[in-house]
């Protein structure tokens, strides 16, 4: 570490050991992201391969043809849309739910915020296979309408059940250490709590809810273990998948793969840039 | 309304929780509770079904006749974990540490997949597992492997595709702790002379390399003593030349709610995986599962499909209890130690 030792020959050593442990960490990172990455890659790929047959694994040419044609599969349209609504509907319910609990558990103390913590955090330790099992029972077991036969209505049931304890996490996250502060200058200043809460403590809490929402439909939209068991005769985009890997999987759906990779890269980065604005503003 | 509720402050909290747990009690708790009733179930799905008492032999007969994929179940989900943690701690560890200015973009490549379909991901990975693929065809042509070498089909594809999904599940926990440490203590430790830590890095690395290639060795069907010795001789490399006394005495202590936090998220999903197994394996990889899921949506077997969940949650659930009560239940449901 000093000067001293770095000038003797022993030093000259311990520096090259030194680089070496450095770079070495840089090579492996570097490989961990290639790891990474490689799937993407090839899905990616993928979408521009023109194969012989209904298989699409191995790399026979590059055309733009199923790109021209990304929705040119029985079926794949309307997979995507219920794949969509599904998302959206229990991404709005679960947000709701989860954000009024999260507020509860933070800023009260009742009798059942023990029972209510471990109601919370079970269904996120439960395997997802036994969610769904669990809930294709219930749905036999009553055996009629509007659980039987099995939905888009079942399937959504399930998705607002898993995605309520994810919004709670990250609503929570950004409810511990709120500024409390802010709230009792506004009831100061006559505000009565209803306006405080729209006024103040909603638009801090905002970006938690945004982000538990965009969790959410992340969730909810490439869910398949759950909706597998509670889905029945219905397709989403990931049960079509799953259906047409049985005899091959049509080059539309890495279209649509890459395409929904491409819309979430680019909501990821532009909601960290205007981040990183917003926090060079208030720095400035 | 206003002056009620201020008589009554104690209802607002249950007030914001009801819509919430309500749905979780109907739609989570209660389905569960269905499930363990349907675990006492006899018939068909034709004929209807009816609870009795004297069905527990349920549990017995599933369990014997799945006994080879729940152990395999265990098995590859802590080979998975394993791995997922040797390979995500350096990658935590240099983009928390040594990350700069890249530090969210290197974030950003280690949740990317997660930003396509989880099946597309694991269909992609066969292609590059597969007998002519990326990997090991151009192996094959310069010679390195014999052309009827393979591994798509075999253990290790299926514990590689696990490691490979969840991978991000154990880098952003170990990224979170790694990151909170001081640096400062780092460098006291370092200003208290802890330097290299040799021969005992050596000799730890080649102890425990040689325990997990052994076990490792075994979980794939692989000779054992090969893997237990090039990964011994590996650990030994490793821990000569990377693990420091400010490692081993203050980072990784201070990392470990994350490695918990990372080896549960990973451990779990792991468990119940049955696409990785499906897709990437043959039918003697096959994992619980599978074996669920053909149960539940192939052979219409409720009872005995709901005695096996039972068991997989019940035992799931002790564990994290076990695990909660050595750590601290705010420790797992909030993520920060």
């Amino acid at each position: 570490m000093t000067t001293a030792e770095s000038s003797s020959q022993p030093g000259a050593l311990r520096r090259t050991v030194r680089r070496f442990d450095g770079s070495a960490l840089y090579i492996f990172t570097a490989l961990a992201v290639v790891y990474l990455l490689l799937p993407v890659f090839v899905i990616i790929l993928f979408s521009f391969n023109d194969p012989a047959g209904k298989t699409n694994t191995t790399w026979q040419g590059f055309t733009l043809k199923y790109w021209m044609d990304p929705l040119g599969v029985p079926g794949i349209a309307n997979a995507i849309f219920l794949s969509l609504v599904i998302a959206f509907i229990s991404t709005i319910v679960a947000t709701a739910l989860g954000t009024l609990i999260a507020l509860a558990l933070v800023r009260y103390e009742f009798r059942l915020s023990g029972a209510t913590n471990a109601l919370i955090f079970i269904p996120m330790a439960t395997p997802e296979i036994v969610l769904g099992a669990s809930l294709l029972t219930m749905f036999v077991s009553i055996g009629g309408a509007p659980f039987f036969p099995l939905s888009a209505f079942t399937i959504l049931i399930a998705h607002i059940m898993f995605n309520i304890s994810y919004v709670v996490v990250t609503v929570r996250a950004r409810l511990t250490g709120f500024p409390r502060h802010l709230e009792e200058a506004a009831m100061d200043l006559g505000a009565n709590e209803w306006l405080t809460f729209w006024k103040v403590t909603f638009p801090l809490i905002l970006p938690g809810i945004v982000a538990a929402g965009l969790l959410a439909f992340s969730l909810s939209i490439d869910d398949f273990v759950i909706t597998n068991f509670t889905a029945g005769k219905t397709q989403t985009f990931p049960m079509f998948i799953y259906a047409k890997n049985r005899i091959g999987i049509p080059v539309q759906v890495n279209v649509i793969g890459t395409i929904i990779f491409l819309i979430a890269v680019g909501t990821v980065g532009v909601t960290t840039l205007a981040r990183i604005r917003a926090d060079a503003r208030a720095r400035s | 309304m206003g002056g009620w509720i201020k008589r009554h402050k104690w209802v607002v909290p249950y007030a914001l929780l009801a819509p919430g747990m309500l749905w979780l009690i109907v739609f989570y708790l209660y389905p569960s509770i269905q499930m363990f009733i349907a675990s006492f179930w006899s018939g068909t799905l034709e004929t209807g079904f009816t609870f009795s008492l004297s069905n527990w032999t349920n549990y017995p007969d599933a369990l014997s006749a799945s006994s080879a994929q729940f152990i395999r179940s265990i098995l590859y989900a802590a080979a998975a974990t394993l791995l997922t943690f040797l390979i995500a701690y350096p990658l935590a560890y240099t983009i928390a540490f040594k990350g700069g200015r890249y530090k969210a973009l290197l974030l950003f490549l280690v949740v990317a997949p997660f930003f396509t379909s989880f099946l597309l991901r694991t269909i992609s990975w066969k292609l590059i597992l597969s007998d002519n693929g990326i990997i090991l065809g151009p192996l094959k042509a310069v010679g390195i492997l014999p052309p009827e070498f393979r591994l798509l089909a075999e253990p290790i594809a299926v514990v590689s595709g696990i490691t490979y999904n969840f991978l991000p599940f154990m880098t952003l926990p170990i990224y979170v702790a790694v990151e909170k440490i001081d640096h400062r203590l780092v460098e006291a430790a370092k200003d208290l002379y802890a330097g290299p830590w040799r021969p005992g890095g050596a000799i730890a690395g080649l102890l425990v390399g040689g325990v997990l290639g052994g076990v490792l060795g075994y979980i794939f069907e692989y000779p054992v003593p090969i893997w237990a010795a090039s990964w011994a001789i590996a650990g030994a490399i490793i821990g000569w030349a990377f693990i420091s006394e400010s490692f081993t005495r203050v980072t990784f202590p201070l990392s470990l709610p994350g490695v918990f936090a990372g080896s549960l998220l990973t451990f779990i999903p792991a468990i119940g995986d049955y696409v990785n197994a499906e897709y990437l394996g043959n039918p003697t990889t096959s994992m619980i599962g599978n074996v669920i899921q053909n149960k539940f949506l192939v052979q219409n077997d409720y009872p005995a499909a709901s005695a096996l969940s039972f068991i997989l949650l019940a035992g799931i659930l002790i564990a994290v209890a076990i695990y909660a009560r050595a750590l601290g239940t705010e420790n797992l449901t909030t993520g920060h130690g």
